[in-house]
């Protein structure tokens, strides 16, 4: 877009291209659960409990996982919309919020996120160009020029600004809310969006286009993407690498080939089990994953899954299992599994058969 | 009124609906011209372009459309035409007869009342029920829809659920009063696979158990050859293209269809230049005379953008809007 940003090293750029874009540390979130006439503080919800990775300087970062596994908390607490409870979140070298760090401001300026509810993240009161032009303007850009960024992005995302620009967010389709979200996204410029079901309103034929425009944004803006989705074909085609979260936790991480080819984790496995068909001749008629996600106010000791795998040993309510390499030798040592059971640690085994309780 | 469940015959029937929004300096022409009938125990799948009137067309069956919104046709519902109904009558229907599991949660659920309060209270008031009934039911719908501690849930505000419970919760607060026609707008859309199959098999299980028709709206090709009988495929506000689920998948006649599918991302796809359809799609203020699709449409004729394009339809029922396929399969 700006001829600045054409040439190969951002001037934002501190640490190299060796120095990961975002490093998360140990990030937790508990959200307090409140109850009875007093309104006290009954439970806790433990959403994000003690999440770590990192995401290097131009990859896309697939994140997947079960509804309501912290995918949304993650992004919000990187945001900081949210107060972590602990944890570091360390920005191209500098701790986010910390005296010696960056800010919080700062950050975002070069952090943006698309949410998952295209409608409520859109002001009612305010037409698709407004919305747009809105931050760059708080950020000092004039008036007229951040109309015009603004329509060019509109255009950008596939809307004509002569037909979209001045209307309200309930004027259009929620696909067309989700494609103003992305340009908005993208009109300070980011290093990193978060991009939170940016695509799941969208149609097929949109989709491939968003896709394939968030593909070129990426090379000519040298973007970084945490793609958080529950399509697992379009998180394979976007992510260099793929997380894996249940309840609150990692549960396995590594290269997408290795996460697609070979999943360890059992419960990656009844996930990608639960695939759809795509054959109305052979549809599914059961459940790959039974028995209940487990409630997140009081999860289950050791591993989280363990109530749902088919594999449990008494070691796996005893300890949390870490996040591992293989012990074997010929696999991938960045592909790591948060798994006592043996099977999950020697990879390349059966793929399918398991995880069904 | 004859009680509704009675009615033979099917428990839908839409007849050249069409919606447009008339106001300030716009004039969108959203639904063109939807004719279809849906029996009990049915489903009906609308896969289409985004922005092609599928939401606005459930709405108008809902009788949820702001004042300024232009409606015609007839929309029959057990035998009742929901266009002639007076507001009081459609309330009662509204979440009884007919209900709807809505495209965006947020938007259609209360922030200021807890999930609890927004099942019970719609059970309260269409079934006149006690309160302690109508919540010991809806702990049941919650369960059923698979929240899990269910009973905690039912205190908790939308804003304190994450987007999946908080879809699970709306197809909840929609399958409260047993509904005989289910309008499901992207209901899994927002939910993960293993959820999703959860889900649309409990709506198959629902159906066999109640006769519910349901009109599903999806984008999810793999959804809908889950859960569909038929599929019709939305472009401009028209169905361009209905025909059974197998139909749809292994012999698309449209090409919008054929376009659609060949958009959608399938395993192993890295690295390679996804196929999208040329052009963007038409102003719904100003339509293309003929097809809406041709300016997009690589076999696209002179005959294509003038007058009405004739609907073909085969002896199996499976019907297209367009010229070329009339060439293809003699009527
Ligand atoms: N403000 C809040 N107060 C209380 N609990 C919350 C709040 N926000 C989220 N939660 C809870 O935290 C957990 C994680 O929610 P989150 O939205 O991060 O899930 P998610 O992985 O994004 O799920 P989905 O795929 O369904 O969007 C859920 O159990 C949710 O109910
Ligand atoms: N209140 C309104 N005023 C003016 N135009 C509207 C209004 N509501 C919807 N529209 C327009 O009508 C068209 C159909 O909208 P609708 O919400 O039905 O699309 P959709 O098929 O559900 O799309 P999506 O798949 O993106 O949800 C869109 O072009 C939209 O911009
Ligand atoms: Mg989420
Ligand atoms: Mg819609």
């Amino acid at each position: 877009m700006s001829a600045a940003l054409q040439i190969p090293l951002d001037p934002r750029d501190r640490g190299g291209p060796a120095q990961p874009l975002l490093l998360v540390e140990n990030l937790r979130k508990h959200f307090p659960v409140r109850g009875g006439i007093l309104n006290r503080q009954t439970a806790t919800v433990q959403a994000v409990d003690d999440v770590s990775f990192s995401v290097r300087k131009g990859e896309t970062l697939g994140i997947v996982g079960e509804s309501g596994c912290g995918k949304s908390t993650t992004a919000r607490l990187l945001m900081r919309l949210i107060e972590p409870d602990a944890g570091d979140v360390i920005f191209d070298g500098d701790a986010v919020g910390d005296r010696r760090g960056i800010s919080v401001n700062d950050m975002r300026r070069q952090m943006q996120m698309v949410f998952q509810d295209s409608y409520t993240s859109l002001n009612p009161r305010m037409t698709m160009v407004e919305s747009i032009a809105y931050a760059p303007r708080m950020h000092g850009t004039p008036r007229r020029e951040a109309i015009d960024r603004a329509e060019m992005l509109l255009h950008r995302v596939g809307l004509n600004p002569r037909q979209y620009a001045r209307r309200y967010p309930h004027e259009l389709s929620g696909g067309q809310r989700q494609r103003v979200n992305i340009a908005r996204a993208l009109a300070l410029e980011p290093r990193l969006v978060i991009l939170d079901e940016a695509v799941a309103a969208l149609d097929k034929s949109v989709e491939a286009q968003v896709l394939n425009l968030l593909g070129e944004l990426k090379e000519s803006l040298n973007l970084t993407y945490l793609f958080i989705s529950h399509d697992l074909n379009v998180v394979e085609y976007m992510s260099d690498r793929v997380m894996v979260m249940y309840l609150g936790r990692v549960v396995e991480a590594g290269p997408v080939e290795s996460i697609y080819r070979h999943p360890r984790h059992p419960y990656t496995r009844a996930l990608f089990a639960s695939k759809p068909t795509l054959d109305p001749d052979r549809r599914t008629t059961e459940m790959p994953l039974t028995g209940d996600p487990p409630n997140p106010i009081n999860p289950p000791s050791g591993c989280r899954f363990r109530t749902r795998c088919a594999f449990a040993q008494p070691r796996c309510a005893e300890r949390v299992p870490e996040l591992l390499a293989p012990v074997a030798g010929d696999a991938d040592a960045s592909h790591v599994v948060a798994c006592h059971v043996p099977e999950a640690q020697t990879p390349k085994h059966h793929t399918t058969e398991v995880g069904h309780a | 009124m004859p009680d509704g469940s009675m009615v033979q015959g099917p428990v839908l029937r839409v007849e050249d609906l069409t919606v447009r929004f008339t106001r300030r300096d716009t004039d969108v022409a959203a639904v063109n011209g939807v004719n279809f009938s849906l029996n009990a125990g049915e489903t009906l799948t609308i896969l289409g372009e985004s922005g092609s009137g599928k939401s606005v067309s459930l709405k108008a069956m809902m009788g949820l459309l702001p004042g300024y919104a232009r409606i015609d046709g007839r929309i029959w519902l057990n035998g009742r035409d929901m266009l002639t109904l007076p507001e009081a009558e459609l309330r009662k229907v509204r979440g009884g007869a007919i209900s709807m599991i809505f495209q965006e949660p947020m938007a259609a659920l209360d922030p200021v009342y807890t999930i609890g309060e927004q099942i019970a209270e719609t059970i309260v008031q269409h079934e006149g029920c006690s309160k302690d009934t109508a919540w010991k039911r809806a702990l049941g719908l919650l369960e059923q829809v698979k929240i899990p501690s269910a009973a905690r849930r039912l205190k908790n505000y939308p804003h304190e659920m994450s987007g999946g419970m908080r879809q699970r919760a709306m197809i909840a607060l929609a399958l409260a009063c047993s509904p005989s026609v289910l309008l499901a707008d992207e209901p899994t859309t927002a939910l993960d696979v293993t959820v999703q199959i959860q889900i649309l098999l409990l709506l198959r299980q629902l159906q066999q158990e109640l006769g519910m028709a349901i009109v599903f709206v999806t984008h999810d090709v793999g959804a809908a050859a889950e859960i569909s009988d038929r599929i019709a495929v939305m472009y401009a506000g028209r169905f361009a293209e209905t025909g059974t689920t197998r139909q749809i998948m292994r012999q698309p006649l449209h090409p919008y269809t054929k376009g659609l599918l060949a958009s959608t991302v399938h395993g192993g796809m890295r690295g390679t230049r996804l196929e999208t359809i040329p052009g963007s799609p038409p102003n719904l203020a100003h339509l293309p005379p003929g097809c809406a699709f041709a300016p997009r449409c690589r076999y696209a004729v002179d005959a294509c953008r003038q007058g009405d394009i004739p609907v073909v339809t085969d002896e199996t029922g499976h019907m297209a809007r367009c010229v070329r396929v009339e060439e293809a399969v003699p009527a």
